[in-house]
């Protein structure tokens, strides 16, 4: 196994693990406890709409993802925000638009469109140098963000009404964190793929917060079950040779059932006070 | 001390007028109880001091203490639905009443958490401290809201219908303990009916579109009805019998 190691693909593997635990730690726990996993959802498969038109352009695909991302992550803040159409509609008409621009972009592109399978499933082995040049960024400003704001970010969560009348901006908040749900769930879509990256956002958090009911420890506990999932799958993903997304996704879901299973046997054994 | 003055504050809603031309000064040592029907305005008045609306036309000003601070208003905001799950305990909860002083500082001192778990003990709620907020009844909820307003230590008080969703024991308790937070602490409080306040009160003021305030604890419905301020003086249990008399010297 240590010979893993001398593989360049396996250490980038590797530190897209540590990097990608980090960003979808932190800002999955905002977007399990703020109640956002289905705007989440939307932003990512809207995001498809991009990478079509990136194909069709001949630029990066994940450029064009993560401009389309970011529009409709702030479509769909304003519109939650003026209430002129109801949310969860508004993310419908997001998702399916996003996914219907991608396929018509990706049929108008000449001859075949490489690597559709790697965005649509994920693929951690061929990241790539200047992948983890932004995922380093993304990681760096995600826990700026949190380290500075965390109490803010936790209030606003909590008590919208309360947050405004303590003079928290929380507009701005609000944009500038979807935004950044925009850009992870985006960047990510190369790990676990379009249909597959919102468990990294959800899975690791609900574990968490099974566990612990106090936001620190949520948010690095978060960070800790993301890493040994990812780790997990991509070992299954290797010695099984199954698509490493897949792999990473089921072993993050196992490790959620089996911790589940844990504090459910151990709550059985204990004595109930009379 | 002056704490608050508003001076002909208009307000609405698109072309619609909420309020229109509110006058109102609160002293140290009130304690206000503004009432009024449902859509008469009161949410909205509180929404204005609270600068969460900006005023059509008028004057908001607020007072300055001795040692040249700004006044500090201590807000428990109208009961809301929150996420019961949201993993946050009852002294983050009331430490986090704290928001609006700390700024940019964001770790709590000593200081802070002895008077979190000092007004913890206040509110009767400090065996719950470490508690997540989803765990405790209504009424104990209520508290911790009190106590996350009454942190900063604030020159004034504003509740905003706090006892509409806890049952009549709270209630009681609850009038007391503002009673006792009244001792230094100007207090603002919103209700919808008049109910058992009246005897806890100094002042009333009545809402509906306009404000008439009233220099006294004692009203009638007819000059409620003089007011336009159609409140329904109808509560349950023990009224104290003084709310349906005129002024009289009965007390």
């Amino acid at each position: 196994m240590i010979s893993l190691f001398t593989y360049t693909f396996f250490n980038h593997a590797l530190l897209t693990a540590i990097l990608g635990s980090i960003s979808c730690g932190l800002i999955g726990s905002y977007i399990v406890t703020r109640r956002l996993v289905f705007i989440t959802g939307g932003i990512t498969h809207a995001s498809f709409g991009g990478l079509g038109i990136g194909y069709f352009l001949g630029i990066s695909p994940l450029v064009g993802a993560a401009v389309f991302g970011g529009l409709s992550a702030f479509g769909v803040q304003y519109l939650s925000s003026k209430q002129k159409l109801r949310v969860d509609s508004a993310i419908a008409m997001a998702w399916s638009f996003g996914m219907a621009v991608g396929i018509i972009f990706i049929f108008l592109t000449p001859g075949y469109a490489p690597n559709l399978m790697s965005y649509l499933f994920g693929s951690i082995l061929t990241v790539s140098v200047s992948d983890l040049i932004v995922m380093l960024v993304l990681a760096g400003i995600s826990t700026f963000i949190f380290i500075t704001f965390k109490r803010s970010i936790q209030l606003i969560s909590f008590d919208e009404p309360f947050a405004r009348s303590q003079g928290i901006k929380v507009d701005v908040f609000n944009y500038i964190l979807i935004l950044l749900i925009a850009l992870t769930a985006v960047i990510y879509i190369r790990v676990a793929g379009i249909i597959l990256v919102l468990s990294l956002l959800t899975v690791p958090q609900n574990l968490a917060i099974m566990i612990t009911r106090n936001y620190n420890k949520i948010l690095l506990f978060s960070i800790l079950f993301g890493f040994v999932g990812t780790i997990a799958g991509l070992l299954l993903s290797y010695f099984l040779d199954i698509p490493s997304g897949a792999a990473i996704i089921f072993s993050l879901i196992s490790e959620y059932f089996i911790g589940w299973c844990i504090i459910k046997l151990g709550s059985l054994t204990k004595v109930k006070p009379s | 001390m002056m704490i608050l003055k508003l001076e002909n504050i208009s307000y609405g809603y698109k072309a619609k007028t909420v309020i229109n031309s509110v006058n109102l000064e609160i002293h140290s040592g009130d304690f206000i109880a503004m009432i009024g029907p449902n859509g008469g305005g009161k949410s909205t008045i509180i929404k204005l001091i609270m600068g969460l609306l900006k005023p059509w036309s008028g004057k908001l000003s607020y007072g300055v203490r001795e040692n040249g601070e700004a006044v500090n208003i201590g807000y428990l905001p109208q009961y809301h639905e929150f996420d019961k799950r949201f993993p946050i305990s009852v002294n983050d909860v009331v430490l986090s009443g704290l928001a609006s002083v700390k700024k940019g500082r964001r770790n709590y001192s000593r200081l802070d958490k002895s008077r979190a778990i000092e007004l913890l003990v206040r509110m009767g709620i400090s065996e719950l401290s470490n508690e997540s907020i989803g765990e405790l009844s209504g009424g104990q909820m209520q508290r911790a809201f009190l106590g996350r307003a009454m942190i900063s230590q604030p020159d004034l008080l504003i509740l905003d219908e706090p006892i509409t969703y806890v049952d009549n024991k709270f209630e009681h308790e609850m009038y007391h303990l503002l009673q006792e937070i009244n001792n230094n602490t100007a207090i603002l409080l919103v209700s919808h009916d008049i109910g058992q306040i009246s005897s806890f009160v100094k002042t009333i003021a009545c809402v509906n579109h306009s404000l008439h305030y009233h220099p006294s604890n004692k009203i009638s419905k007819d000059i409620l009805e003089s007011y336009n301020c159609p409140i329904e003086l109808i509560t349950h249990g023990k009224i104290p019998h003084r709310v349906l008399h005129n002024h009289t010297a009965h007390d």
